[in-house]
Order: C-alpha cells, then structure tokens, then sequence
C-alpha cells in the first residue's frame, strides 16, 4: 500500500512540476502579491487584476488627479449637448493575438459588457457602434459626464473577438496591454509575458506574476525573504520592521477608501444638525488613526482625499473637542444622569450601531467609537453583523447608525458614487439616510451635465462644503496602502485608483 | 468482496444525499441576504449595492421558495449535474476538480512525510522507552497544543527566511510543496507517533513477541516476522482516517501558503454564499470518506486476515 501511495505521489508531483521548467523563472519575473482573488476571466467580474497587471486596457485612462487621459481611444468628443461622445481610436492597435483593433471589434466588446451587470447599465447609453473604421460612437439617452471615467474602469475593458464565444461568455484573456496573459491559474495565479507589438512604453522586464496571498502574515515573509518583488497590503504592525531591511522600501499611499459613520436623520435623535455636531466632535479620529490603523496622516472629517481636488474642502478639522459637544447636547435639554448617560424627559440618548466584520479594523473601530461617545453620554449598541445588513437595514429604515468603509475612486469621477449615495432625500445604501438638502441635491444631479470645468469644480465644492457641515455621514478617516518593493527593481509607482501596476515602467536595477 | 462494494456503494448513496441535504438547509439557514453575499463574491465588495443584489436575485433565481430549489438540485444531481458556480460562472465539478487535484496531492504527501516521522519515532520510543520516550511524549503533546497556524508560520521562518531552502508561498513547483506538506507533516506525526507507540508498545510486550525472541529470533526477526503486521492494523486505519480530516481540514495551512485546494476554495465559497461549490464539495468529501473507508477496511483485511470474509 505504502508503494502504490508513494508511486501515487510521485507521479502527481511530476505532473504538477511541469509549469516549473516553462519560461518564467526568479530572475527575468517581477513577482506581485496582493490578497485578491479574480474568479472569473470575465473583466466584469472582478477585472481589476487584468487591467492591473496590464493585460487588459480601456478607452480611456487617468491620471493622479482623475483627468482623463488618452488610452485606447486618442481623442474624444462630446458632441449633441453632452448626448453622444466619439472617439478615435488608436490606429495600428493591435491585440495579443495579432488581430487589428477596429471599431467594430471594440464595439463588440463594450456592447458584450453592457449586457452583464456592470457599471455600464448605470448609465443611460442608448447604443455603442462604430463609425467607420477608427471611430466609435456612444449614444446616450440623456448627458451623463460619468461616461468618460466609466469608460476607464475595468470592467469596460476591451478584447479581441476570438477572446468571447458566441453568447459573450469569455473563453480567453485577448487584450491589447504591454503583457499578455502566459498563464492564468484561477483564482490564485496569473503570469504574464512581455507583449513587444505594444502600442506605447514597451515593457523591459520578461515576466511578471500575481500571486493571490491570502494571509498577511504570508505577505510580509515573502517581503522579507525576497520572493516577493512588489507587496500590496501589508500589515500596519510589520512596517517598522520592514522598514529596517536593506532590500526593501516601503511606500504609503492615501486610497480614495474612507471609514464614515453613516446616520439615519429621520430617527428623532439625529434630526438634529447640532447633535450630529456634538457626535462627531467626540470622535477622537487622530486617536483611532493612530492606534488603529497606525497611521496618523488618516485622520479626516471629510470624506474625499485631497488628490480628488474638485471635492475636497480645505477648512476642515479633525480636532476632537468634547467640551464643545457636551454644551451643544446641553443647550437642547440633554443632562447626565445618575449612571452618566444623557437623558432628556425620562428617555436616554442611546443608539444601535451595526458593522461588519468582513473589513477586521471595523469592528475595533466601532468599540472605539462607543468609548468615545460614551465619555459624551451617549450609549452606543455594537452589533457586528453581515454586510448585506447595510443596505437592508436602509431599506427598511431600521438602521440608527452604521461604521461603513465606502470606495469613491471605483471610477475615477466620484461624481457617480456620490449621487448613488447622497443624491436623493432617501440617500443611498452607503450613503446618507433620509437627508433632505433639496438644493444641494439639485446641484449635486445637475453636476451629469456641466462641461464647464470652472463651474463643476465649484459645484463640486459646494456639494463637499455641505456634506461636511451638514453630517449625514460622519467621516473618521481614509485607508492607506502600504506596499513593498524590492530594491532589485525600480521605477514603481503607485495608482490611487488602483488601475494599474504599471509594470512596463519597471527596471531591473543594474 | 462484491457484497461489501455493493454495501459502500449503497452507503455511498446515502451518505450523499444526506451530506446534500444537510448542505442545503444550512446553507439557507445562514444570516444575511444571500444575493449581497453572491454579488461581493463576484464584483468585488466595493461595488455591492442593491441594483447588483437584485440583478443577482433575478439571475440566479433567489427567490424561488426553499422546496422547489431543492427539488431542482435533487434532480440535477441525478443526472450527475453539479451546476455551475454562482460567483465565477464555471461548472462546479470543473472547479472542486482542480482544487481536489491539490488537495490530494498536499494530503497524500503530508501523510507520507507524517509517516516518514511517526513510524520510526513511535517504533524506537516503544523499543527503547525510558527518556526518549518521555521526550517524545513532550514534544508530540507540545508540537499537537501549537496551532497548525503557528507552526506553519515557524518553518516559514526556518526554511524560508532563515535557510533559504523553500519559497513562503505559491504553488506550481514541487519545491512550494514541501513547506505545507511539512507543517501537516509535524502536525499529524505529534498525535500518529503515539499511535505507533502505543500499538508497538502492546506487540512487544506481548507473550507471542516474547517467545519469539525466547526460541531464537533476533529483534529485528521477530519484528518482521510477528511484529509488523500486528502493529500494521491500527496504524493503518488511523492513517487512513487522518488523511481524510486532512483533505478538508487544512484551511489555515492551505491559505497560509496560497495553496488552492478544496479547504480553502470552501472556506471562501462560504464567504460568497457559492451553494453549487458549497455542495459540490461537501458531496465530494462525504464520497472520499465512504471510498477511503472502504478501502482502508480492504487494506486492513489483507494485513489481519483473522477477522473472517470481506463483507
């Protein structure tokens, strides 16, 4: 029995050692880890690990500050009061698999992605085709100024014909990047290869791999031993002593991620703009940034980071001043009781609060947040639910107060995400709950249609400024990346959208 | 022997329709609205709202009551159709086929190198007893209260960083095989080494194994001829039994060094409230018992044939 087992295992390891001896190796690969899975070879469904690692591409791309930039298309135009936009395509693109990028076969493509449930069906697109061979032209059934941004996300990624079978389902990984797909292991492996008919910068580095390393704690050995070239996410608490070894640097970049606290204004004791007031100036954010998320520079009152400078105001602050807000809760008639919880007419201020715990830092967080409210006499309930308890307990209007993270840079224009949450009275799941602003609302939807650059950033400001004053969320602070790379390779830069690695700016130090 | 194929094959029926079943209720017993937790599953959680919920609850098909669902199933399965995954949209046996590939491959190794350590320190601490056995007593109680996590994570240090021999994590080449197949090794010979002794223990001190010394046999001849097999047995069986508990119990050890077995995959089509993965892979276990069961029951006849006819 013993022999047949290890025969068994022999030959299975065999099998298995195959890849092994194909191309790739430790020298001429940069290795990426990071802790997301890509299920599915759809750009849909969770695409980000192909644009990232440059298989894929868009229309469009960003830069650090969200304007759009030229990518895939060269030029566009909105035309019709903001109703059709066309684009040129970049002529002699060409994909992996050497067939030519018209616009038929774009059109295809963005055509197959509006047919999926993506980002696409938010917008009010009437038809995508193309015009001759270089030109596409989007339809729309109303002016939407997301179009642009969405066009650069991920899951409007376009690929070759062969890449699709007749229903659309995708059955291979054709883009037009600088890498190409060697091979695609899901939900754990992808390794690309150098593609030398690129269009722009061509690649210098052979190879590079994602590996899917679920633990951090696996993360930041392979930081320290050196197989890891590029490491996102690492954990807080291992920085310092990342930071000690020769080959390593270690970069910190702001995501456009915040932690808020969400309200529901129709409950009777957050109508109240002064009582948000007082509950937000209890919040000891540096405290929590600095104990929590170990990072001092996080703390913010507002929701949007400052490289997203249309909606980013400038006179905030994140000072927690608890003798401002016990006399702002006085002023309405709150007094302490016996046991230290305010009370007013026999009926304590208490709240429910629910969380999740699929992001760990949010449940210490929420236990932050109740020790700090409580020195104000606030009696705060954790629940740690699911997720899904978010956007149900909006529905229903069941929900008091939420600790949310929300992403506004899952397309570079915050403006979708921001109408999404907070451009109706009703709010949005992740966004404000019954928080009537009919002005700002208007401003906020009129926001789709305004080409003027000068007025949208000061619209923009306006909606931000009231956010702000106003409190229908309580921002507490941003999340930040910490990555590591090794020093054998240079030229890293990081994205705060998280649209690409840029890998084809990469180096082998000499 | 054709009986008792006939039985565990019976038995097989059984038990995958009762794993099924089970699967199933607990499944829809779980908090939380499923079609959010399928919809963060394949999007990503950062674009989850309730326009993708729905669009997943209209897709999939969510709201249909509980006994038509099941009804479904049932008759899916016996036309041995699996479904296809709800978060990646593959066919189920496609995907716990590639991760089973793994986990076999990570289970079979570990259980050999576990045996490559138990036998002879459980063999030799019988023997010799005195301190060496209440080393080996030590360590194994010490090496079996260490979460599987933690040694893990040890010969990552050791191997890894310090030596350089192995790579932390990965998969794809024999050598990211050894770290995890070793951290399950040292885990699985602290509890099997004491097995070994316990049943060499018994052999040794028994009459037979005293007489055979006593008409002439070198221990080494008497061990071959009336010690192995008796020892064999049980250590057998508990090995068998072991790599099964492996196969699904290796979670830690599976997403600690990024290897994409089924302990793993399942753990996360939980998360993602995946019911086709979910089943398809509990179905899959509760079989790979029933097949390991019986074939451990065959290999242990053929070691002790005393027990009478296979049946």
């Amino acid at each position: 029995m013993l022999k047949a087992f290890t025969a068994l295992g022999m030959a299975s390891a065999l099998l298995f050692s195959a890849p092994g001896f194909a191309k790739p190796t430790a020298d001429n690969t940069v290795a990426v880890k990071g802790a997301f899975e890509f299920t599915s070879l759809d750009p849909t469904r969770r695409g980000y690990v192909f644009t990232r690692m440059q298989v894929l591409e868009t229309l469009l791309n960003v830069d650090e500050k969200g304007n759009l930039q030229p990518a895939l298309a060269t030029a566009w135009q909105v035309k019709d009061n903001g109703k059709v936009w066309e684009f040129d395509l970049r002529e002699g693109t060409v994909f992996h698999d050497g067939s030519a990028m018209t616009a038929a076969v774009v059109a295809d493509s963005l055509n197959i992605a509006r047919g999926k449930p993506s980002l696409m069906q938010g917008a009010p697109i009437t038809a995508i085709e193309a015009v001759g061979d270089n030109k596409l032209r989007v339809t729309l059934s109303s002016p939407y100024s997301p179009l642009g941004a969405i066009l650069a996300n991920y899951s409007t990624a376009i690929m070759a014909e062969k890449a699709y079978d007749q229903d659309g389902k995708v059955l291979e990984l054709i883009g037009t990047g600088p890498f190409s797909a060697y091979e695609v292991t899901t939900p754990h492996k992808l390794v690309v290869e150098r593609f030398d008919d690129y269009w722009g910068q061509k690649a210098s580095i052979e190879y590079a791999s994602y590996l899917t390393g679920h633990r951090a704690e696996t993360r930041v050995l392979q930081a320290r031993s050196g197989e890891g070239d590029i490491i996102f996410g690492l954990d807080p608490a291992s920085v310092p002593m990342l930071k000690r070894l020769p080959h390593l640097d270690i970069i910190r970049s702001d995501l456009p991620r915040s932690l808020s606290v969400k309200l529901n204004l129709a409950h009777p004791l957050l109508a109240d703009k002064n009582s948000r007031e007082a509950l937000s100036l209890a919040i000891n954010r540096s405290g929590i940034a600095t104990a929590v998320l170990r990072s001092k520079e996080a703390a913010t009152a507002q929701l949007i980071p400052s490289y997203m400078s249309d909606w980013y105001v400038n006179n905030t602050s994140v000072k927690q001043d608890l003798a401002k807000a016990k006399s702002l809760l006085s002023a309405q008639g709150w007094q302490k009781n016996d046991e230290g919880w305010l009370e007013k007419n026999g009926q304590r201020f208490e709240l429910d609060l629910i969380t999740y715990a699929d992001r760990p830092e949010l449940v210490t967080v929420a236990t932050a947040v109740q020790d700090q409210w409580k020195r104000l006499g606030v009696k705060l309930n954790v629940n740690i639910t699911s997720s899904s308890s978010i956007p149900a307990g909006h529905k229903d209007g069941s929900l008091e107060v939420a600790l949310i993270a929300r992403n506004y840079g899952t397309i570079a224009d915050p403006l979708g995400v921001l109408i999404k949450d907070f451009g109706s009275s009703k709010g949005g799941d992740w966004g404000s709950m019954n928080w009537s602003y009919p002005s700002i609302q208007t401003t906020l939807n009129e926001l789709v249609q305004e080409t003027d650059t000068t007025l949208y950033h000061q619209k923009a400001q306006k909606v931000a400024q009231a956010i702000y004053d106003d409190k229908p969320l309580i921002a507490i602070a941003y999340y930040v990346q910490r990555t590591a790379i090794n020093k054998r390779i240079e030229g890293f830069r990081f994205d705060p959208y998280e649209r690409s690695y840029f890998l084809n700016e990469l180096q082998w130090k000499k | 022997m054709a009986a008792l194929l006939l039985r565990r094959f019976l038995q097989l029926l059984a038990v995958s329709w009762g794993v099924g079943t089970l699967t199933f209720i607990l499944m829809r017993a779980l908090p939380g609205d499923m079609a959010y937790r399928i919809a963060a599953g394949r999007y990503g959680m950062d674009a989850v709202d309730s326009r993708a919920a729905e669009l997943v609850r209209a897709e999939l098909g969510l709201d249909q009551n509980a006994f038509s669902a099941y009804w479904q199933w049932l008759m899916d399965l016996l036309t041995w159709n699996l479904g296809n995954s709800l978060v990646s949209g593959a066919s189920v046996t496609q995907e716990i086929w590639h991760m089973l590939q793994h986990s076999v491959l990570l289970a079979l190794v570990g259980t050999l190198l576990a045996a490559a350590i138990a036998i002879p320190l459980g063999l030799s601490s019988a023997y010799w007893g005195g301190w060496l056995d209440r080393l080996m007593l030590a360590c194994s109680t010490a090496m079996r209260a260490v979460p599987v996590f933690v040694i893990g994570l040890l010969t990552m240090i050791v191997f890894a960083l310090e030596w350089q021999m192995f790579p932390v994590a990965g998969f794809g080449t024999p050598a990211h095989l050894v770290l995890p197949a070793l951290t399950l090794a040292l885990s699985l010979a602290a509890v099997s080494n004491r097995v070994v002794h316990t049943e060499a223990k018994r052999v040794f001190d028994s009459g037979f194994f005293e007489f055979a010394r006593t008409k002439g046999f070198s221990p080494w001849q008497a061990f071959r001829h009336h010690g192995m097999r008796n020892i064999a047995v049980p250590v057998v069986a508990f090995f068998g039994v072991q790599l099964l508990t492996l196969i699904e119990g290796v979670v830690m050890v599976e997403s600690l060094f990024s290897w994409p077995g089924v302990g793993h995959g399942l753990a996360h089509a939980i998360f993602a409230r995946d019911i086709p993965v979910i089943q398809g892979a509990a179905l899959m276990m509760g079989m790979l018992f029933v097949v390991m069961n019986t074939l451990v029951d065959i290999a242990c006849y053929y070691l002790d044939p005393r027990g009478g006819r296979l049946a």
